[in-house]
């Protein structure tokens, strides 16, 4: 085949019959060896790191669920899974884009550096927890300690946020439509200024979420008590 | 780590092939659980006035002949034993209290794993696939069942140290996660009567959930207490005569998920086991919330 015949077919990998390391291997070899633009992964039923450590500009969608850290450390690559995923979805992503249709369990985006990870159904407790630049948008609610130690990005929840939502926040931005069940420590509601709704179209245009108006939304951030020492709680000590 | 599995058949079908699904569901959770393994299986409830225990022996040339021999003596009357590698299940007429102290004080080397009406509890070290093959679990029948694979870390590998454990009759836990109160809790409940037989954290939270039964609290309001008085982390399922239940700690530290259909209702740790159910790709699915008890229960007759 010509090389842009490689690149226009679609790769389908059936995980019922071939070794979830062998995808993967596939999937990373793209990153030197040209090869097809669109992958398709069927029967993930629940396996851990499926498509793991991308680094290309290629198209993965998984047909079902998936387990622990899927799309981790991505880079470049959108990864599009038709189901729900597990425990640290997209965990240290660096760039591209991660979408979930179903929900997605605890830690989802998990430090991550950049990119976008988009999640249609609910996100479950620490989504963004110690997010360092990457942008989240979820379409249904988040659970507890969600944007825990968040440093930098964007969380942006359609629907409620569990408890001690970003405790002990840095710079990251929180922005919630729906109610707040608690704000953890150092965590305060600020005000939503047009820049910051100009923020929000954006984000909800690239997740796909054009219905959403931006005006719904309370953003919250660091009220930066817990940056310095305070002589004050020398005692605690 | 340690992995968990529950399964509840809603249709004939899975009672019919209950266990050879409940294996499927145990090996996937084997690298989570590679130290030991166990399950309950819900199954052929002893008549009215007889009970059912499910003994261990660590000995390998064990006589359990002889043991419903002596137990015919003692009780008119006891089944044949049905005997599952290291362990046996024997049909005595008695009530459950009566017969599990009967072994306790004439056998004190045997281990009463379960003792009542339903409950069959098995359980040993080693691969979750070799428990699997040695207990032949692709046999059984029942109603429900609840698995366990063990990755120790409060206590030693032991037979006794892996799950489920018994929480009273027809009762049983199996748990993910690690108790931090577990041996002050053991003392206080030492001194209201409650039996150990491990220095196990879970078996601590089991002789919590007996007693708050035996205090009349019912399944639901025993495991509500469990987010006031133990420490630690949590994923509990709990098996009783008529079904299950589920509870996680509050800050939600081990995972969990659960899914129904028409034909089924089934908790695991991840969602793999789940995935080898017929029928799993359709089912309602959903992660429980933290600090929140789900129970099913089949009508009763």
């Amino acid at each position: 085949m010509e090389a842009a015949e490689v690149e226009a077919a679609v790769a389908v990998v059936d995980l019922a019959e071939t070794p979830l390391r062998e995808l993967n291997q596939r999937l990373h070899q793209l990153a030197r060896v040209p090869g097809p633009a669109h992958w398709r992964v069927l029967n993930p039923n629940g396996a851990h790191a499926v498509a793991c450590g991308l680094d290309v500009d290629v198209q993965v969608e998984i047909d079902g669920h998936v387990g622990y850290y899927c799309a981790g450390m991505n880079k470049r690559a959108t990864v599009r899974v038709h189901g729900n995923a597990s425990t640290g979805l997209a965990e240290n992503m660096m760039s591209g884009t991660v979408v979930i249709e179903g929900n997605a369990s605890q830690s989802a985006g998990a430090t991550g550096h950049g990119g976008l990870l988009v999640v249609h159904g609910d996100a479950s407790a620490r989504c963004g927890i110690s997010m360092k630049g990457i942008d989240i948008v979820v379409r249904g609610s988040v659970g507890h300690l969600s944007g825990f130690m968040a440093q930098t990005g964007r969380l942006v929840v359609c629907g409620d946020a569990g408890e001690a939502l970003g405790d002990s926040i840095y710079e990251a931005r929180l922005y919630v439509r729906g109610s707040v069940a608690g704000l953890g420590a150092d965590c305060v509601e600020k005000p939503l200024r047009e820049k910051h709704r100009a923020e929000l179209a954006g984000l909800l245009a690239a997740a796909g979420f054009r219905d959403v108006d931006p005006g719904d939304f309370r953003r919250y951030g660091s009220a930066r008590e817990l940056y310095n020492f305070k002589v004050d709680n020398a005692s605690a000590y | 780590m340690c992995g968990i599995v529950g399964l509840f058949a809603k249709a004939a079908e899975i009672e019919e092939s209950l266990g050879a699904h409940l294996a499927l569901m145990l090996e996937q959770m084997s690298d989570r659980g590679p130290d030991s393994a166990g399950v309950a299986v819900y199954r052929n409830p002893a008549p009215a006035g007889s009970s059912k225990l499910a003994l261990f022996s660590p000995d390998p040339l064990q006589d359990w002949d002889a043991l419903a021999g002596e137990l015919e003596n003692a009780f008119d009357r006891s089944s044949e034993p049905e005997v599952r590698a290291s362990h046996a299940v024997l049909v005595v007429e008695a009530e459950a209290p009566e017969a599990e102290s009967w072994v306790r004080r004439i056998h004190p080397e045997l281990r009463v794993m379960s003792a009542g009406r339903a409950i069959e509890i098995y359980k040993e070290v080693g691969r979750p696939e070799e428990f699997v093959r040695q207990f032949a679990l692709g046999d059984f029948q029942g109603t429900h069942a609840l698995g366990h694979t063990r990755m120790a870390t409060e206590s030693r590998v032991t037979t006794e140290g892996s799950h489920p454990f018994s929480t009273g009759h027809d009762l049983c836990l199996v748990h993910n996660g690690s108790l931090s109160n577990h041996n002050r809790l053991r003392e206080s409940l030492r001194r209201e009567g409650i039996e150990f037989q491990t220095e196990n954290d879970t078996e601590v939270a089991a002789g919590y959930l007996a007693r708050r039964l035996r205090e009349g609290a019912s399944l639901e309001e025993a495991l509500e207490g469990c987010l006031e008085d133990l420490d630690g982390f949590y994923t509990f399922l709990v098996g009783t005569e008529d079904g299950f239940a589920v509870l996680r700690d509050p800050i939600a530290c081990k995972p969990a998920v659960l899914a129904e259909t028409d034909d089924w209702v089934a908790m695991a740790s991840e969602w793999r086991s789940i995935a080898t159910l017929p029928g799993a790709a359709e089912a309602r699915s959903w992660e429980p919330v933290p600090g929140v008890v789900y129970a099913w229960e089949r009508a009763k007759v």
